[in-house]
């Protein structure tokens, strides 16, 4: 008596094969996708060949393509990526802090906890609306920028109300949007942190925050860092957002007007005003540089994308760094 | 530490909880400064709905709202954008932008969202882990890649070298800005999203539940199409509920391979505009502060952003329930 019917043994090839192929057609779409990344790098380092040399980094801008330069928007995009992460990382470690340690699962939490997810799916060009209404225009407050004078005692910082089109509006921007992503990957990292380790420094008498302060977020820092590291690297990238604040596609100074790392340091004055100065970033200048009526300019774009994925990958090795080298440390 | 207290020889019970030290109102200070950071993230969202409701829906008296300037009818049945031109020839009919971001969103799910799955069930059911430790950062390099670089890869290699050398062939008529390429480059964009939000949710299915395919006699293919996949398919579909939220939304790639001209058509080769590229090219130019044009921003908006939360609300849920099931 046969176990099976009649047809059975060309069914199992047939489902064999089936399955070779299945296996194989995923196969290939990871490998196409990969594949697609390689073709995007080398097209787009293909295009840069030649235009991609010391001037382009220390040049500002021109009319001229071979005299076009990226420095104001490298300059722009490092303050706006410096002032993102010093708002951003307090708050968002901050919120992720309560969320982890002191909030009790009440239907408060759970509504902030959902809320946060959602603010991370918000499409960055409402975040664009968002800044150029709250912070660039400040709902209309006066119609035209009235200027003020903040008197330190040994310099003077000058800025208008409304904000206008500065690199403080953008870096503002930029953390709102940046903060859901902060407080998800600082999340995680605080949940990777065993409880036992709090409990012990609780047994031990010590208070919540001290408890936090000194046991859990030093050993959450590593996840916490890359997490933050990774966002940033996210918002330096973001165009839609900046670009509909206003700021200028191509400028000719860097914010604060400063010229060289020895005029910086000559004046200092000039780092304070920097942060109250117009502004324009890589991917803002790439832009620009894709829409310019000129056909010679996509080389231009092609040498700017390739400083932005050079910036992006520093970033990202830092991340990949600090992830390596602490989390080995540690043992639990 | 703490000095305050009753003292010990009178004897009543000493309370651990009313008396006052500074540690303790540290302590609550401290709460109360983390519970702002995360009441921040609520404010946020409290500001983007002022923000977009003020402006269009109800305006606040001296100024009017875009409704009250625009009938809602003309809004929403209306077949012409055309906010741009002189106050005479002005419409404001929505039509051609969700239109043009409808197929720019179909055409990516038609080639994301396949390919996202597919990725997500080789990494979880196939790849050896030697495989998956070199796929992984790779695709996280593909998610990292900024939306203008692949606006640029779209406009410069994509369109002049791929698309329009294959369709020329076969007779069709296709622009430099076309809607498939921007479709196709939002949808290699939403790839390593799906791949990594349904690998979570693949990974996620108990093994038992493999094994007891294995020992009915099943073929790995069975038990990943017809075992792993089903029992994980709502936080699959809710990843592809995130991806084609995030395809709505994007902005940059569109605007700059699919063109600004708000044409109310379904042909993949013709230029189009969708919300975001209407939004990012008038906010180029200099727009006149409470014109009808600058409120149409926040209408467009709106609309954009209620589309997006109400996609990203129900896939939140599901991934939730999701997540009850199994873990």
């Amino acid at each position: 008596m046969s176990l099976h019917g009649p047809d059975y043994e060309r069914r199992l090839v047939w489902r064999h094969f089936l399955g070779l192929m299945f296996e194989w057609a995923c196969r290939l779409t990871t490998f196409l996708s990969l594949g697609i990344l390689a073709v995007l790098l080398f097209s787009i380092g293909r295009q840069a060949i030649g235009w991609l040399d010391w001037g382009f980094l220390v040049r500002s801008n021109s009319y001229e393509p071979r005299e076009a330069g990226i420095m104001a928007g490298l300059m722009g995009s490092l303050w706006l990526i410096l002032l993102t992460a010093i708002m951003s990382v307090p708050l968002g470690v901050g919120a992720a802090v309560y969320l982890e340690e002191y909030a009790k699962p009440t239907r408060m939490t759970k509504f902030i906890q959902l809320n946060i997810s959602n603010l991370a799916g918000v499409p960055s060009i409402v975040y664009g609306i968002l800044g150029f209404t709250v912070f660039v225009r400040m709902f209309g407050l006066r119609d035209r920028p009235e200027e003020f004078i903040l008197d330190l005692w040994f310099t003077e910082i000058r800025f208008f109300l409304p904000l206008g089109r500065i690199v403080l509006s953008g870096a503002c921007t930029l953390t709102l949007l940046s903060l859901p992503v902060v407080i998800i990957s600082a999340q995680e990292a605080l949940r990777s942190v065993p409880a036992s380790l709090r409990h012990a420094s609780l047994a031990l008498g010590a208070t919540k925050w001290q408890t936090v302060r000194h046991q859990v977020l030093p050993a959450a820092l590593p996840g916490i860092l890359t997490g933050v590291i990774l966002s940033l690297s996210r918002a330096i990238g973001e165009t839609a957002p900046l670009a509909v604040l206003g700021a200028a596609a191509q400028l000719s100074f860097a914010p604060g007007r400063i010229e060289s790392v020895g005029d910086a340091i000559q004046n200092p004055s000039k780092m304070l005003q920097a942060p109250f100065d117009q502004f324009t970033a890589i991917p803002l200048q790439i832009y620009g540089w894709i829409n310019d009526p000129k056909p010679v300019f996509e080389h231009v774009a092609a040498a700017g994308i390739v400083v932005l994925l050079v910036v992006l990958m520093l970033l990202n090795g830092a991340a990949i760094f600090i992830r390596q080298r602490f989390q080995k440390k540690i043992r639990w | 530490m703490s000095s305050a207290g009753p003292s010990r020889r009178d004897n009543k019970p000493i309370s651990l909880q009313r008396t006052f030290s500074w540690q303790r109102l540290r302590e609550e200070v401290i709460r109360c400064l983390l519970f702002g950071c995360a009441l921040l993230s609520v404010a946020t969202t409290l500001a983007i709905i002022f923000v977009l409701v003020t402006e269009s829906l109800v305006g606040i008296p001296p100024q009017t709202a875009f409704f009250q300037d625009v009938s809602w009818r003309e809004f929403f049945f209306g077949t012409t954008w055309t906010p741009q031109f002189a106050e005479a020839q002005q419409h404001f009919g929505i039509a051609p932008l969700v239109c043009g971001t409808l197929l720019i969103t179909g055409i990516s799910g038609l080639i994301g969202l396949p390919a996202g799955l597919m990725i997500a069930v080789y990494l979880s059911e196939y790849a050896t882990p030697r495989a998956r430790s070199i796929c992984k950062p790779l695709l996280e390099l593909l998610a990292g890649v900024p939306t203008v670089v692949y606006g640029y890869f779209g406009l410069r290699f994509l369109t002049p070298y791929v698309l329009i050398p294959f369709f020329k062939q076969m007779g069709f008529s296709i622009y430099g800005f076309n809607a498939l390429c921007g479709g196709i480059v939002v949808g290699i964009m939403i790839i390593p999203m799906v791949a990594s939000l349904s690998e979570d949710v693949l990974r996620a299915v108990p093994s038992s539940l493999r094994e007891s395919g294995y020992a009915l006699g099943a073929t790995k293919f069975d038990v990943s199409a017809r075992i792993v996949v089903p029992s994980a398919l709502s936080g699959v579909l809710a990843s592809f509920l995130l991806a084609l939220s995030r395809s709505i939304g994007e902005t940059m790639a569109v605007a700059i391979c699919a063109g600004n001209s708000p044409n109310l058509t379904l042909n993949p080769f013709a230029s189009i505009q969708t919300m975001t590229a209407f939004i990012v090219n008038v906010m180029q130019g200099e727009v006149v502060a409470g014109s009808t044009l600058e409120k149409s921003l926040y209408a467009v908006a709106l609309v954009l952003f209620l589309m997006t939360l109400s996609m990203n609300l129900v896939s939140q849920i599901i991934l939730n329930r999701y997540r009850e099931v199994y873990q």
